[in-house]
């Protein structure tokens, strides 16, 4: 890992990582870097990975072998603090996973008043300006069992912004939503990513894809099948597993 | 029937207050100790939930009469002297007889909560991880304060037998309201009219413990969109 030239270390680097839920092999040799800022879209069959890879990179998942590197940073270094180096990724969850106990703005204060000690007038100045740029300023004070599916996603999205984080993670942010709600959560995304924030997000949402982000990243039982510009991907999909993939996926866009 | 002298009801109301103190001290005991239970059973080490299964065991299995007397007559002779001599003159009466007490609901309410711990979705912890919370953050501002408002319902249950079983405590002579009660009959005679209004004052007791319970259900209650 050279971290000589500043500016040019990876935001997430994997090195040939391995990854086994008892005899299935779910990642096999993994070797791929996303740069600072760049917008990754994960995608593949179902059983493919995907959801796994994202979920090794703040150690949800535990990984064999191999290395992951958080901007320069061996993640399971002895040293590191694994809590502090959470907060350093944000992660948004497919089922939104809301604190459904508290209120929208408690949600959002809840890692920085809790875990960060920060001030409360500081942190809910914070949070009211996440919720704003989200949409959702007016739903401070609802709790999330009020809220649409759609407008959940946008206030975990705002929960995981709420500690500044230099890399978001996105679980399938739109699988769980109606068709109609996965609009607004896609907008909230895009204006993140032209807001340079570093991203790799696991979605079918092919559009955003092509739109959106500076690579795809398509995987197949375990492995990284194509890494490549969003143009090459859609436009000559010389892998025959991504040309059945499309095929299956696009009609329904 | 004739009424009781007003030293006889000044006596009966010490009885309460003694009753409503006990109570107070051997819940709050019950529901540290369940917590620390649930919490350490929860870490899933394989002794520590061998400890915690054998002291729910014990705890549910001993009638709550063995167990008071058991804390007040044997407990005090393997503990040092000093202390013994200390509880001996701080009312032992009244403070083994809340640990016992304490202790027998502990691991009732532990269940309770534990039970309303399994209705949380794993993955709230995952949320709760993935903001940098450790363990005991994740259980102590995510995953418990939802366990409770699911647990609420039967913890109010288990206040009011813990209340009901302070009368208990007057088989080491605790001067609680059963006790009083018991002392005012052998006095006056008086059977009907003493456990009339001892049963009276016990109902208000619990009476009160249900609506304090379901004030504190729907303020808490999730669903009905209120802040908590």
């Amino acid at each position: 890992m050279s971290d000589t030239v500043p500016g040019s270390t990876p935001m997430v680097r994997f090195d040939a990582v391995d990854k086994w839920y008892g005899d299935n092999h779910v990642l096999k040799n993994i070797n791929f870097e996303v740069a600072k800022g760049e917008v990754v879209v994960v995608c593949g069959p179902s059983g493919s990975g995907k959801s796994t890879l994202i979920r090794t990179v703040n150690r949800l998942e535990p990984i064999q072998k191999g290395k992951i590197y958080l901007d320069g940073q061996d993640i399971y270094a002895p040293s590191l603090d694994v809590n502090a180096f959470r907060q350093r990724i944000g992660f948004v969850f497919q089922q939104f996973n809301l604190f459904p106990h508290m209120s929208v703005l408690d949600n959002v204060t809840f890692a920085p008043l809790k875990i960060q000690k920060r001030p409360r007038g500081e942190a809910e100045a914070f949070a009211r300006e996440l919720l704003e740029r989200v949409g959702l300023a007016a739903k401070a004070d609802a709790f999330p069992g009020f809220l649409s599916g759609g407008q959940q996603q946008r206030v975990a999205i705002a929960r995981a912004l709420a500690l500044n984080p230099p890399v978001m993670l996105f679980d399938e942010p739109t699988s769980a939503l109606d068709p109609e709600m996965v609009g607004e959560v896609l907008q909230v995304m895009r204006s993140l990513a032209r807001e340079g924030i570093t991203m790799i997000c696991v979605t079918h949402e092919m559009g955003f894809a092509r739109d959106v982000c500076d690579r795809v990243v398509f995987m197949d039982e375990g492995q990284i099948v194509v890494d490549a510009a969003p143009d090459a991907f859609f436009e000559n999909p010389d892998h025959p597993r991504v040309r059945r993939f499309l095929a299956d996926i696009l009609p329904r866009h | 029937m004739t009424f009781l002298s007003p030293d006889q009801i000044e006596q009966l109301l010490w009885g309460l207050r003694t009753t409503v103190f006990l109570f107070a001290a051997s819940w709050v005991l019950s529901f540290t100790v369940a917590l620390i239970l649930v919490t350490v059973r929860a870490a899933n080490i394989a002794p520590l939930r061998w400890a915690v299964d054998i002291f729910v065991a014990y705890h549910r299995n001993v009638p709550l009469l063995v167990h008071v007397l058991f804390w007040y007559f044997a407990v005090p002779e393997v503990l040092p002297e000093p202390i013994r001599f200390w509880l001996y003159d701080h009312g032992a009466e009244f403070s083994l007889a809340a640990i016992a007490l304490g202790l027998g609901s502990s691991a009732y309410v532990s269940e309770d909560i534990r039970s309303g711990l399994r209705a949380i979705p794993h993955t709230q912890f995952e949320a709760a991880t993935a903001l940098g919370c450790g363990y005991i953050q994740s259980m102590r501002y995510i995953i418990v304060p939802q366990a409770l408002r699911i647990s609420l319902p039967p913890l109010i249950g288990r206040a009011l037998l813990l209340f009901k079983n302070t009368s208990v405590a007057m088989a080491i002579g605790v001067a609680e309201l059963t006790y009083q009660t018991r002392e005012i009959e052998n006095e006056t005679f008086q059977t009907f009219t003493v456990f009339g209004i001892a049963t009276v004052l016990y109902l208000m007791g619990t009476f009160l413990i249900t609506a304090f319970g379901s004030w504190l259900n729907a303020r808490v209650s999730v669903s009905n969109g209120r802040r908590a």
